[in-house]
């Protein structure tokens, strides 16, 4: 027994050295779990209110073209319920009645305290939590496009794993000829991500516009997602190698908005009574 | 003396968070100021509380990048090697008692030798397990190349720029 302490002790470094790095790998697969209420992220109220001010002085200098976006956002929501409620006239539809199938959806702004697109995993955290109902899991989107989903919240933060994260797959569909494809980053630059899956009778044309699916358990159907940029099919392959720009700058977020979706309790228990049979 | 370190600690987390964190070249040069801290130990400090100082300096950058345990592991694998690093590269008549392994105590040329291989172990670890294995190899060694080049280059100008001579 004394030998095995004295051995210990003189490799002592050594032995620090191994329970160190344990440590760090336990945290690093915690951390890599799909939905994590991590200790250990920026939603810590400390890390949040350093990153919130550091944020504070960056949103200074684009102030002028931050507001301009929101000018633009609120002209457009405008329009569309402007045009939402003449067709209704025009047509005479009956509304749909039931409350609770009209707010389905409720959207809860937010702002970004901390974001970056460097990374091969990208987070941003914003600044509203738990005590403003946000929830693991719930999709986040801007007025350009989905940008991600929230990974874990504390009390008046949240983190979300953003669309550039090499582990993230997102359904998505061709909105012109309504086919499935997947999106996935790759790494490297983040104004692109990549279309996978995209069988080679389907024929995609530069400029097609790609949008979420209503097979994803994240966004609701028919979100932006981008563009199709590059198209390209090889000889022997199944799928198509298509390169998708992005439709928003991911580098100059701002003002957000998280998805609370209000039914998603009842749908999900549906289909798990579904799924246990 | 122990309390201008505890301030060297936090004042380097913070100027690694919140300025540094953003000067990223190309989205592939990125710069670890933080590791000066770790670097500038001085020679004869125990490894085992170099080690947990990196720990712990690793596990707070990491809280700011949202990567709990990266900045950490790699810290703590630098930290273990660089005490053998340091009695391999010994200067002409060894370090002086109490010194700190500096650009202003053996030049930069010492303080090349001493750091980029060190720099080359803590990115390594820090971008092949951020990207999960090799499968991203050629962007992860770009990425690792670019880094130690870059962040070299910036603890060497901020030596000659800020330590007192």
């Amino acid at each position: 027994m004394e030998r095995l302490f004295l051995f210990i002790y003189q490799y002592r470094a050594f032995f620090t050295f191994l329970v160190l790095q344990v440590i760090c790998l336990l945290l690093l697969v915690n951390n890599n779990q799909y939905q994590s209420a991590a200790f250990f992220n920026s939603s810590n109220a400390l890390v949040a209110s350093i990153n919130r001010t550091s944020q504070n002085f960056r949103d200074f200098f684009s102030l002028r073209e931050t507001n301009q976006q929101l000018a633009e956002e609120n002209a457009m929501l405008r329009r569309q319920l402007e045009q939402k409620k003449q067709s209704i006239y025009s047509l005479s539809v009956r509304e749909i009645q039931d409350p609770e199938i009209v707010n389905r959806f409720d959207f809860v702004s937010a702002r970004v305290t901390n974001n970056g697109v460097d990374l091969f995993k990208n987070h941003l955290t914003l600044n509203k939590g738990k005590k403003h109902g946000i929830q693991p899991g719930m999709a986040v989107v801007s007025a350009q496009g989905i940008v991600g989903k929230v990974k874990s919240v504390s009390d008046n933060f949240s983190v979300v794993t953003t669309l550039l994260n090499i582990d993230v797959l997102t359904s998505v569909q061709l909105k012109r000829t309504s086919h499935f494809a997947t999106a996935k980053w790759n790494g490297q630059n983040p104004d692109y991500v990549d279309l996978l899956y995209l069988p080679r009778h389907v024929q995609p044309i530069k400029g097609d516009t790609v949008v979420t699916s209503g097979y994803n358990a994240v966004y609701p159907e028919g979100l932006l997602v981008g563009t199709v940029e590059k198209v390209s099919l090889k000889d022997e392959a199944l799928f198509y190698d298509i390169t998708l720009k992005l439709s928003q700058d991911f580098r100059s977020l701002t003002y957000l908005a998280v998805i609370k979706s209000n039914l998603k309790v009842e749908i999900d228990s549906l289909e798990n009574t579904l799924n246990t049979r | 003396m122990t309390i201008y370190r505890v301030i060297g600690f936090f004042f380097f987390l913070l100027l690694q968070v919140v300025l540094f964190r953003h000067v990223v070249l190309f989205h592939t040069a990125f710069s670890f100021i933080y590791l000066l801290f770790l670097f500038t130990r001085p020679v004869e400090t125990n490894p085992l509380i170099s080690m947990l100082v990196a720990f712990a300096m690793g596990l707070l950058v990491d809280m700011f990048y949202d990567s709990a345990g990266l900045h950490a592991m790699a810290s703590v694998a630098m930290m273990y090697l660089r005490d053998f690093w340091l009695t391999r590269i010994t200067p002409q008549g060894g370090y002086e008692r109490n010194a700190n392994p500096t650009v202003a105590a053996n030049g930069v040329q010492w303080f090349l030798v001493y750091s980029i291989p060190l720099l080359l172990v803590h990115n390594s670890v820090l971008f092949f397990v951020e990207a999960g294995g090799v499968g991203y190899f050629w962007i992860t060694i770009l990425k690792v190349i670019a880094s130690v080049t870059f962040t070299a280059f910036i603890l060497v100008v901020y030596q000659l720029f800020f330590s007192k001579q």
